[in-house]
């Protein structure tokens, strides 16, 4: 099972520039990535830390919204991890396609590109593959789809138990 | 009160379907005192247990049963497996429908007389006229408490329509309003007025808009002469030695088979279901399926020239409050082929929530372009376009060669490219969309492409001869003389308009047809 969690305790900051990770990087200790402000942690049983860590900036890069933080994405392809807990199928072709990825983008990996430009460069030749499809197929439920993010978007979401918007603003646009 | 009827009774009429045309069949014999087992694939859930949420609302209501597509069209690269939007529910698509309830022009059923011969299409004139089917048309209207029909209130305009009626201003468009809609804009017929909660796709959690599941199919079943099956999926219909159908084969839930006798059966499964089970209906004496002597079952799928015009202002909108689908402009419905097309086209309000806006507004786009548009989610305005699609006969609901369902029929695949009559017709109204929204002041906007059909139509299409369709202008089938479709199967071409006000208005004429020959005798 995968969980997501905050307050991770345990890393120190000390350890934490030991791993060489600075800035907005997603840290990997152990079975798990954590996020560099700690906030969060996911640990993984099925795939590989280093290929969840990835599969969050690639959910990033396909849906970049700045404003929206990373455990939103994190919970958007965890769904992944615990699909190829049970699937060896999907298992392989999550982990192959994330190895592509790290085979096209060089040396230090595709996480490892700093500019989103050059990553997407990289997706734009694979986005016909098996394996974007089934990411961007998911993501584009698992991210939308989460009720926390709606305010973001302006969306209001369920309205009958509010009764409706007839005493809400249905009409009440006044810039026209 | 609902009448409980025996499997072995062959005196009942068999309706296959309890949507606009089954629902309402159903309750229009009911009333006339004749006996009627309506059988429904889907469950029954109530107005209440509907739920305001995209995605939960599709798992509960939408036919999710595998069906394969093919063809030209970008809904088989998108969505493979979702030809179409519809409901497999109690109360059929009418739990999910927008509520707009329009005529058909008066030429729109004589299409091959009035715009003459299309290269590729397969026009023909309906063998009835306006003028035939206008008192039923009145009847329906009243029957579902149609906005600006009866003296019945128009609905309020939203933020949404608001915007809307502004570009048509600016645009010199005359005939812009809050729509003819089966949402009561004030309590009428024991249902209370539309509360403007938005989710009408979701299902009315008020019963504001009218959907057979609380109102004709009660209405049947308090007469005593009407039983609902719900999760009684139809597989079969049989017929005796003289060809007359007699028996209809159904699962139940549990995947039961069982036969219910028949003197009548009406199918209207809607426009993929009907031809296939039609189809998957062959024997002996039908090798090519039941009524198919012209070979047109399943041919000539329509499902309306859509596609939508989603618009980016400055300032926030809030499209998704308030009756999704109240707000229309009709100019451009006429047939004007100065315009570069036949046939004409509505422009109507839509909105998506977040969810469905993040899987329809450009399936498969991912990228800032993508993520920037859903940014402006909240400032969006948006509009559907509704438009008369050419009939095509490559165009067809078929027989998967391979594939089967749970009980061993093959499943629908759905074929479908389009005309270049409709290419030609979606450019213009996407031009007309995208300049509307400009006038206002949009800084950005979106063409966006259809999404799965909610409109099918025309794959058991009526006709004069029996040699160019499936049914006569009762829904008859041509071959078998107590067969009858009762959907929009039946259309023989589109019009411009949402098809539901016109499936009720076939079904209250068809039933007095029903009642008149079965009291002659003559079925």
């Amino acid at each position: 099972m995968t969980t997501i969690y905050e307050q991770r305790p345990g890393i120190s900051r000390r350890e934490l520039l030991k791993r060489g990770t600075i800035g907005a990087a997603l840290i990997i200790a152990g079975n798990a990535v954590i996020s560099p402000d700690r906030a969060w942690g996911m640990e993984t049983t099925a795939l590989k830390p280093e290929t969840m860590a990835t599969l969050i900036k690639l959910a990033r890069d396909i849906y970049p919204h700045d404003a929206i933080a990373d455990r939103f994405y994190a919970i958007a392809v965890k769904g992944h991890e615990t699909k190829a807990g049970t699937d060896e199928a999907h298992k392989t072709l999550i982990e192959d396609g994330i190895a592509d990825l790290d085979k096209r983008a060089g040396a230090n990996g595709y996480r490892g590109l700093g500019w989103e430009d050059d990553r997407v460069a990289i997706l734009r030749d694979i986005e016909t593959t098996p394996f974007f499809q089934a990411v961007r197929g998911d993501l584009v439920v698992s991210f939308y789809n989460q009720k926390e993010l709606w305010p973001h978007f302006g969306y209001e979401g369920e309205s009958y138990s509010k009764g409706g918007y007839i005493a809400r603003g249905f009409d009440d646009i006044e810039w026209l | 009160m609902a009448a409980p009827y025996d499997l072995n009774d062959d005196s009942v009429v068999v309706i296959i379907g309890s949507g606009a045309g089954g629902g309402t069949l159903g309750n229009e014999l009911a009333q006339k005192g004749i006996d009627v087992v309506v059988l429904e694939s889907g469950a029954r859930h109530e107005y209440e247990d509907f739920i305001n949420d995209e995605w939960d609302s599709f798992a509960q209501l939408a036919w999710l049963d595998h069906r394969t597509t093919g063809g030209g069209w970008r809904v088989a690269k998108d969505f493979p497996n979702l030809p179409a939007w519809i409901v497999k529910a109690v109360g059929g698509t009418t739990t999910h429908w927008a509520g707009a309830s329009l005529r058909f022009q008066e030429h729109e059923f004589k299409t091959l007389s009035h715009y003459g011969k299309v290269e590729g299409a397969n026009l023909l004139d309906w063998p009835i006229t306006l003028a035939e089917l206008e008192p039923y048309y009145a009847k329906a209207e009243d029957k579902m408490g149609v906005t600006r029909t009866n003296g019945i209130e128009g609905l309020p305009g939203n933020n949404n329509f608001k915007i809307l009626k502004a570009g048509a201003d600016k645009l010199g468009y005359k005939e812009c309003h809050t729509g003819n809609m089966a949402i009561n804009s004030a309590d009428r017929d024991d249902r209370m007025s539309c509360q403007q909660t938005g989710f009408c796709f979701q299902g009315c959690k008020w019963g504001a808009k009218w959907s057979t599941l609380y109102t004709e199919i009660p209405k049947g079943e308090a007469t005593g002469k009407l039983e609902v099956r719900p999760q009684s999926h139809v597989v079969k219909i049989e017929h005796d030695a003289s060809g007359k159908v007699n028996a209809v084969v159904y699962a139940d839930k549990d995947g039961k088979l069982h036969s219910q006798k028949a003197r009548i059966v009406a199918v209207a499964g809607n426009s993929i279901e009907s031809p296939r089970l039609l189809l998957n209906s062959a024997s002996a004496k039908f090798p090519d399926g039941l009524a198919n002597s012209s070979g047109q079952v399943g041919k000539n799928y329509m499902r309306h020239t859509t596609g939508s015009v989603y618009a980016v202002f400055e300032k926030p909108v809030h499209m998704y409050r308030g009756t999704t689908m109240a707000g229309i402009i009709r100019d451009e419905a006429k047939h004007d082929p100065s315009r570069g097309f036949v046939g004409g086209y509505e422009l109507e309000t839509l909105s998506l929530g977040v969810p469905f806006m993040a899987a329809f507004l450009d399936p498969g786009g991912w990228g800032r372009t993508f993520a920037s548009a859903m940014d402006s989610y909240a400032n969006m305005a948006g509009l559907w376009i509704v438009g008369e699609d050419m009939p095509q006969e490559q165009n067809a609901v078929k027989l998967h060669g391979e594939l089967k369902d749970q009980y061993g029929m093959p499943i629908p695949d759905v074929w479908f490219t389009d005309h270049a009559n409709d290419v030609a017709m979606r450019n213009h109204a996407y031009q007309q969309g995208q300049a509307l929204y400009e006038a206002v002041g949009a800084t950005r906007s979106f063409p966006t492409p259809p999404y799965p059909s909610t409109h099918n139509l025309g794959t058991n299409r009526m006709s004069e001869k029996a040699s160019d369709g499936v049914v006569n202008k009762w829904g008859q089938t041509h071959d078998i003389k107590n067969l009858f479709v009762s959907d929009g199967s039946q259309f023989t071409t589109g019009g411009a308009e949402n098809p539901t006000l016109t499936i009720v208005s076939l079904a209250i004429r068809q039933a007095d047809y029903i009642a008149k020959e079965m009291a002659a005798g003559s079925i």
